[in-house]
């Protein structure tokens, strides 16, 4: 019984089936890749995991809880979090308070109205995303205004937010998405840095075969919104079908 | 000090001094001189300039921090206005019971109102808003003049019950008071050819106002204004970080709705009548020009945008042609007539032409209103101290 259990979802938008008949097991502890070509139906599974899209058919379980139905705030509460395709984060903040939020969401839950304290007086949250901000090498950065820094410190706060809310599973949505060899090879150190340091299994949506092969430990090749195959990156690479639907043109073109 | 930074609690203490001082600081000019008319320090502006000013603080909080702008705010204000002479009807003259009234009452109508506008954001929220106060407006008009007095409004009459007060003598005036000290009162001070006038009213509403300006900082300061900043700047990510935005959103809506309510009620206090115009949509229109052209989301920003704006209406547009004449009549006559006629349309009943011209400049060169304004000039003179919510006290009236 893996962490998150996904059981015959489908969506249909209109005449348009993006997800036929899914089903996914993502093992607690692993880093588990979903690629797939464009149109394959990877983000409308991503959406259905965390409450931006509720599907037609289908039961998605996290932890033995449905989260069919629940509002993206209230899954987040449960242990899902979710990082963007373009980093989400609070632009007008200063990079601190960017990352003293999820601190509060964590300890204080959905809705907390404490309008007459001074949020820099709060020692445990300040001391938290002190700590979180050290972890991500950017305590140096601490007032600067979140939205001047460079897209890869962005996705860096992005995930480092997300981590700051000692998440059990987290969802990333193509974290190297426009990003330069560079920067992308730091997210990949990152994400290898946190699979070892943290009990957290990670589920990854991914174009950049580079970077799933560098973290994935169990892959699911979704083509035309249903799992074509799912096995170790090993057994991936070599599978005849998967080339033919997938591997096989974006290979050679990177 | 008082649970706040100490840059903070100077900017608090500098608002306190400059209102306690006010009957001083906004008549400059001695009686009978030709810049008499320039004074402010009358205490029907001098209140105007307080209550506004909550107004503003108030709609800021909303506005500022969560960027929902709403159109509708003068139906709280109404509301508050009509729950405090209703109070002043029914229990006592005692401006107190109104005062805390008019709160709570404007807050259970912003709860209600915020509840379904809330559903919506941007220019949906706004227009819901608006539909609201219009609707409040209309009612207020027409439907309910049992309750509001429709056209005529309502003031407090001899014979109502007041049941908390004695009897009136006959012929007598209800007069709101602060157990018995009368908000009309006032002390005069003549000084040389200055005279200043110290208002009960004005005092009451001035330390209303501190408080109220003190409670929005400590909002500003605290968790709970971060998630409301944390709303404007991205709501997705808010709602991805296990947060919900909701509520963080109507409790800023029915705080800014407490604080026009409260409003209301002063206006009440310091002058006991109340009509249906009061809640028409351009005086909600007018709160939001006030927090633009003060700076929207700074502390300071809203109070400065409220007495700029209400000394504009009630200075500039007393100054009529025959002022203008005086001015220039060292100039030959022709030209005389000239410089009168090309002044002309931006004073007197034309003070709203002025109002938007300065407007439109403030948005175009000082996106942060007056208070960016005051940063520039401060940063032209070199200091080099670096501060967000400084007022420079140049460009505006203090409040």
């Amino acid at each position: 019984m893996g962490i998150l259990e996904v059981k015959n979802v489908g969506k249909r938008f209109g005449g348009l089936q993006a997800l036929g008949d899914v089903n996914l097991s993502v093992t607690e502890n692993t880093v588990h890749a979903i690629i797939g070509p464009n149109g394959a139906g990877k983000s409308t599974l991503l959406n259905c995991l965390v409450g931006k899209l509720i599907p037609d058919t289908g039961s998605v379980m996290f932890d033995g809880q449905s989260v069919l139905g629940r509002k993206p705030y209230e899954i987040n509460q449960m242990g899902i979090s979710r990082v963007f395709q373009t980093p989400e984060i609070f632009g007008d903040l200063s990079v601190m308070e960017n990352m003293m939020i999820p601190c509060f969401a964590k300890r204080d839950g959905s809705f907390r109205p404490n309008a007459f304290m001074d949020m820099f007086k709060d020692r445990e949250i300040v001391e938290r995303a002190e700590q979180m901000l050290e972890e991500m090498n950017m305590a140096d950065a601490r007032n600067d205004n979140a939205a001047t820094m460079s897209r890869g410190n962005k996705r860096r706060l992005e995930i480092g937010m997300c981590l700051a809310q000692e998440p059990r599973l987290l969802l990333l949505d193509e974290p190297t998405a426009g990003m330069a060899r560079a920067d992308t090879n730091n997210t990949i150190d990152l994400l290898k840095q946190i699979k070892e340091e943290r009990d957290i299994t990670i589920s990854i949506i991914e174009h950049d075969m580079h970077v799933v092969f560098s973290l994935a430990e169990r892959i699911t090749v979704l083509a035309q919104g249903t799992p074509l195959v799912e096995d170790t990156p090993d057994n991936i690479k070599g599978h005849p079908k998967v080339r033919e639907a997938y591997l096989g043109e974006t290979q050679d073109a990177a | 000090m008082l649970g706040l930074e100490a840059k903070d609690f100077r900017l608090l203490i500098l608002v306190a001094i400059l209102t306690m001082a006010a009957p001083f600081l906004l008549n400059p000019f001695p009686e009978g001189s030709g810049l008499a008319q320039f004074n402010a320090g009358y205490p029907d502006l001098m209140q105007r300039f307080v209550i506004f000013g909550i107004f503003a603080i108030g709609f800021n909080i909303l506005f500022g921090l969560t960027g929902y702008l709403s159109f509708g705010h003068a139906a709280f204000l109404g509301v508050g206005s009509y729950a405090a002479i209703w109070m002043m009807k029914l229990l006592t003259m005692n401006v107190i019971p109104a005062i805390i009234v008019s709160v709570i009452v404007a807050g259970i109508f912003s709860l209600a109102v915020g509840w379904i506008s809330l559903r919506r954001s941007g220019i949906y929220f706004s227009i819901l808003t608006l539909a609201f106060a219009q609707m409040s407006y209309s009612l207020a008009y027409s439907v309910l003049t049992p309750i509001t007095g429709g056209e005529t409004g309502l003031q407090p009459k001899v014979n109502d019950p007041r049941i908390l007060d004695g009897a009136l003598t006959e012929g007598g005036t209800p007069k709101a008071n602060l157990f018995g000290l009368e908000m009309g009162s006032s002390i005069e001070w003549g000084v040389g050819n200055w005279l200043f006038t110290f208002n009960a009213g004005y005092y009451v509403a001035a330390i209303v106002m501190l408080a109220a300006f003190y409670l929005s900082i400590r909002i500003f300061r605290s968790p709970f204004g971060m998630m409301l900043r944390a709303v404007k700047s991205n709501q997705q990510r808010l709602n991805y970080t296990g947060l919900n935005a909701k509520p963080y959103t109507l409790a800023a809506f029915v705080i800014s709705g407490m604080y026009a309510g409260l409003a209301g009620g002063l206006m009440v206090a310091m002058d006991t009548q109340v009509g249906a115009e009061r809640m028409f949509w351009t005086a909600s229109g007018e709160v939001v020009l006030m927090s633009i052209l003060g700076g929207v989301g700074t502390l300071i920003g809203p109070v400065l945008g409220a007495g700029a704006i209400k000394y504009m209406e009630n200075i500039l547009s007393k100054i009529n042609s025959d002022i203008l004449h005086t001015w220039f009549a060292f100039l030959p006559d022709g030209l005389e007539d000239f410089v009168v006629t090309l002044i002309y349309p931006f004073i007197g009943k034309g003070w709203h032409l002025t109002l938007g011209l300065i407007f439109m400049a403030v948005v175009i060169f000082l996106p942060g209103g007056l208070v960016e304004g005051g940063q520039r000039i401060a940063r032209l003179f070199g200091r080099k101290k670096k501060s967000t919510d400084t007022p420079d006290g140049k460009t505006t009236p203090a409040e």
